[in-house]
């Protein structure tokens, strides 16, 4: 009757800003102390918190913000998706192609022409095997992978992504609910 | 007589701007009006039109502007002299519509939705326009070709080239058939005009007679018209212009039906005379008819038959010489919204407005045109109540089956050998409809249009009646070679284009389903794009504002449940696949950069973890 829950194993949470602004990472670190808690829950595998380059193959969480504007993203986000149970994707960007996509009305081609003209010494793009390639269109990453949560915000406010992530390793389905997510 | 450059002018605008609003009495109720005459006249709204009339009408000119881009008929950028928009129902496609538009645009040198460099023509699609019987069709400047072929599009090429105004283009072009295969009581009625009124002793009297019928609403959802009536005729108008109305609902958009246009093009005495029956019952002075705008070509047939009625006492003052016996009829435009045949929203339209749906309650019985008591009838129940009127509450109840009396006149369209108007007592069979109009190999029947039910062979012994089927009079036929799934995604982008954008759910919702539904179709869809579908048409039905958002995915899931495999067929075995070639996301940039090395390309990582579909037999993943 009055056996302790088993102890729970730490769950591995990875997280990524492909072409975001990091904005939603700042406003993950606005769950402030509360950050103590989580990391009583959970242990951070390739995130920019820990600096850890590659997805450990059994991590549990993938939080990504930013959409997908070039390949080393669609890469990157393969790498969550192969490695991540749960992939969430965080705030307006990742959701919806967000501020970057704004460029999507235009033709990559005619921007970068736009962007390396030099007065009077034509148009140099830059193009070296390490620069990741534009893609054509800036995309919501569910166009590329299979998302299994969204966390809409621009950012998600530090109390929406706190309420989201302790839902979620409780076992819950996410609800965020008023004030978090809808304020009318 | 159309001015060329409307721009070029600016005097002649003002005359013709000025001109209207007189006609108007500048009364801002009638912004739709006045937003199409000047339209016809000056080819387009210009900014400075659009300011011309919003200053005339003391408006804000944001609110002149919200109503002008809100009709898909109206347009506040040049379309060329020559308007030309393809009538892009399944039955359209079906009958090889996209070839024919193909053909004309190449001739023409144009791109759809592009207009011509010369500003003469532009070619695009536009919701079904009501000619299924007879399609492939078109509108040009708002009037409809019917039965297109491609030397019909060479010719019409030619007539546009050499700038021919549409009235000296061949009469047989316009030609617009009535096609009425078979008649019952009501096509099949033998009155002459004012017969029914004749006929009628006292409102209290005719409105027991409605009752008495059993006539029920014959724009799908079948409320009992007696009730409507009843309830709008007890209710008090309110204010100083307080009043009742009668509205005549002829905005039939629903893919598919086109009894309307047929019922006011052979039997218009009829309907305006259940429009006269309704007034008699609720004490209305005044009935509208919303007449959609793709029968504009109807509306100098129907003024003259409302020009003869007055002259005859049928209309207008003291009719039949009965005194207080006041009624008249004005018929209004709609300019391509199909929401607008939701009753609220063609209220809102009617006075002026964008298309958006009122809330209920209050109902139009209560609160309707203006804010006062209005019933809103679809064409079909009006003219059913004339025939009550003339020929008794008990001949009528009759007919059909225990909970509809009457008749339902069909429009039938798609594969079979004889499209076009039947009429039939409630609670024949579809099999029995299928076999009078000669459909033979029939694999579904989309019955109520685009937000009705789809049914397979084995529900073809289904009644239409209101116990059953219930249906506005769309009735779309599909043989075997037919692939449900693009009936469906035709209908899916219908919604798109026709959501009004007032509520999220639908807005958003209709756009979703359109994308999911899209990437099935190019090859990229999983088992878990059929779940999001799903996902999809939950929200839409449960949080829509009104009946087209909720009724929205109606195709996709009958079609999911009945026809599932045209879907499966589609997608690739993995579970999930992205919505576009990765691969060829990066070709602008291959161009760019020169690069065409294995770290400018996603196809060899992207193939190796790809199996079935799109795989060949023995690839080994």
């Amino acid at each position: 009757m009055n056996a302790a829950a088993p102890t729970k194993r730490k769950l591995k949470v990875a997280t990524t800003s492909l072409a975001g602004c990091f904005g939603c990472h700042m406003s993950f670190l606005d769950i402030d102390e509360r950050i103590l808690d989580l990391v009583e829950l959970v242990e951070f595998d390739r995130s920019p918190i820990t600096d850890i380059k590659h997805c450990s193959p059994d991590c549990d969480l993938g939080i990504i913000e930013g959409g997908v504007c070039n390949a080393e993203n669609v890469h990157v986000l393969q790498e969550f998706r192969k490695n991540c149970k749960i992939l969430i994707a965080m705030g307006a960007c990742a959701i919806n192609g967000g501020l970057p996509a704004q460029r999507n009305s235009l033709d990559i081609r005619d921007i970068l022409a736009a962007v390396y003209a030099r007065p009077g010494r034509g148009v140099h793009i830059p193009n070296d095997p390490e620069i990741p390639l534009l893609l054509n269109e800036v995309h919501p990453l569910h166009e590329v992978v299979k998302i299994d949560y969204f966390l809409p915000g621009c950012p998600p406010s530090g109390d929406a992504i706190w309420k989201f992530l302790t839902d979620l390793l409780a076992g819950r389905t996410p609800i965020l609910g008023h004030g978090l997510i809808h304020y009318d | 007589m159309r001015i060329a450059n409307a721009n070029g002018d600016g005097q002649d605008c003002g005359r013709v701007i000025d001109a209207v609003l007189s006609r108007h009495q500048r009364d801002a109720t009638r912004l739709m009006q006045i937003l199409r005459e000047i339209q016809e006249e000056l080819d387009w709204l210009s900014p400075q039109t659009l300011t011309a009339i919003a200053e005339g009408l003391k408006l804000p000119r944001a609110k002149v502007e919200g109503v002008a881009g809100f009709y898909h008929f109206f347009h506040s950028e040049p379309k060329g002299r020559y308007r030309v928009l393809w009538s892009d129902n399944i039955t359209d496609r079906m009958l090889g519509n996209a070839d024919l538009m193909a053909r004309m645009c190449k001739k023409l040198w144009l791109r759809p939705g592009e207009v011509s460099e010369d500003q003469l023509v532009s070619v695009d699609t536009t919701s079904c326009t009501g000619m299924c019987d007879q399609g492939p069709a078109m509108l040009v400047n708002y009037r409809p070709l019917t039965r297109m072929t491609p030397e019909r599009v060479d010719k019409v090429v030619d007539l546009i080239r050499h700038k021919v105004p549409l009235d000296e283009w061949p009469a047989e072009y316009f030609v617009v058939e009535d096609n009425i295969r078979r008649k019952d009581a009501l096509l099949g009625n033998d009155l002459a005009p004012g017969d029914a009124l004749r006929a009628m002793r006292g409102p209290a009297e005719m409105l027991e007679a409605i009752k008495a019928s059993g006539l029920r609403g014959r724009g799908g959802a079948g409320f009992s018209t007696g009730q409507k009536w009843e309830f709008c005729r007890n209710a008090v108008g309110t204010g100083a212009h307080g009043a009742h109305y009668v509205v005549c609902n002829a905005d039939e958009g629903e893919p598919g039906t086109f009894k309307d246009r047929v019922l006011l093009s052979a039997h218009a005495d009829l309907v305006f005379e259940g429009m006269t029956v309704a007034a008699y019952v609720i004490g209305a002075k005044k009935g509208l008819v919303y007449l959609r705008g793709e029968y504009r070509y109807l509306l100098d047939k129907l003024n003259a038959v409302l020009e003869k009625r007055r002259a005859d006492k049928l209309l207008g003052k003291s009719i039949l010489g009965q005194t207080g016996f006041d009624f008249d009829i004005e018929v209004h435009l709609g300019a391509g919204a199909y929401i607008c045949g939701e009753e609220t929203a063609l209220l809102e339209s009617l006075e002026g407005h964008r298309g958006v749906p009122r809330k209920r309650p209050p109902f139009p019985v209560t609160s309707g045109y203006l804010g006062q008591p209005t019933a809103v009838n679809n064409v079909e129940t009006l003219a059913s109540a004339a025939l009550i009127a003339a020929k008794g509450a008990a001949w009528y109840k009759s007919i059909g089956t225990a909970k509809s009396s009457g008749t339902k006149v069909l429009s039938i369209s798609g594969d079979c050998a004889r499209p076009g108007i039947y009429e039939y007592p409630y609670g024949v069979t579809v099999s029995q409809v299928l076999a009078d109009c000669g459909a033979i190999d029939t694999q579904a029947c989309q019955i109520a249009g685009a937000s009705g039910l789809c049914i397979a062979p084995g529900e073809f012994g289904r009644r239409i009646a209101f116990e059953d089927i219930p249906t506005g009079g769309s009735f779309m036929i599909f043989d075997n070679t037919r692939d449900m799934f693009e009936v469906a995604r035709n209908f899916v982008h219908f919604f798109v284009d026709e959501s009004c954008g007032f509520c999220t759910p639908c807005r958003v919702g209709t756009t979703l389903l359109k994308n999911v539904m899209d990437k099935i179709h190019d090859g990229h869809g999983g088992e878990y794009d059929i779940g999001d579908a799903q996902r999809v048409i939950k929200t839409l039905k449960t949080a829509s504002h009104c009946g087209l958002g909720q009724t929205a995915g109606n195709c996709v899931a009958d079609t999911l449940q009945k026809f599932r495999p045209s879907y499966e067929l589609r997608l690739t075995v993995r579970e999930f696949e992205p919505a576009f070639d990765l691969d060829k996301a990066l070709s602008k940039m291959r161009e760019v950069t020169g690069r065409d090395d294995p770290g400018a390309h996603f196809h060899i990582a992207h193939r190796k973890s790809k199996s079935g579909v799109g795989a060949k037999a023995g690839d080994v993943s």
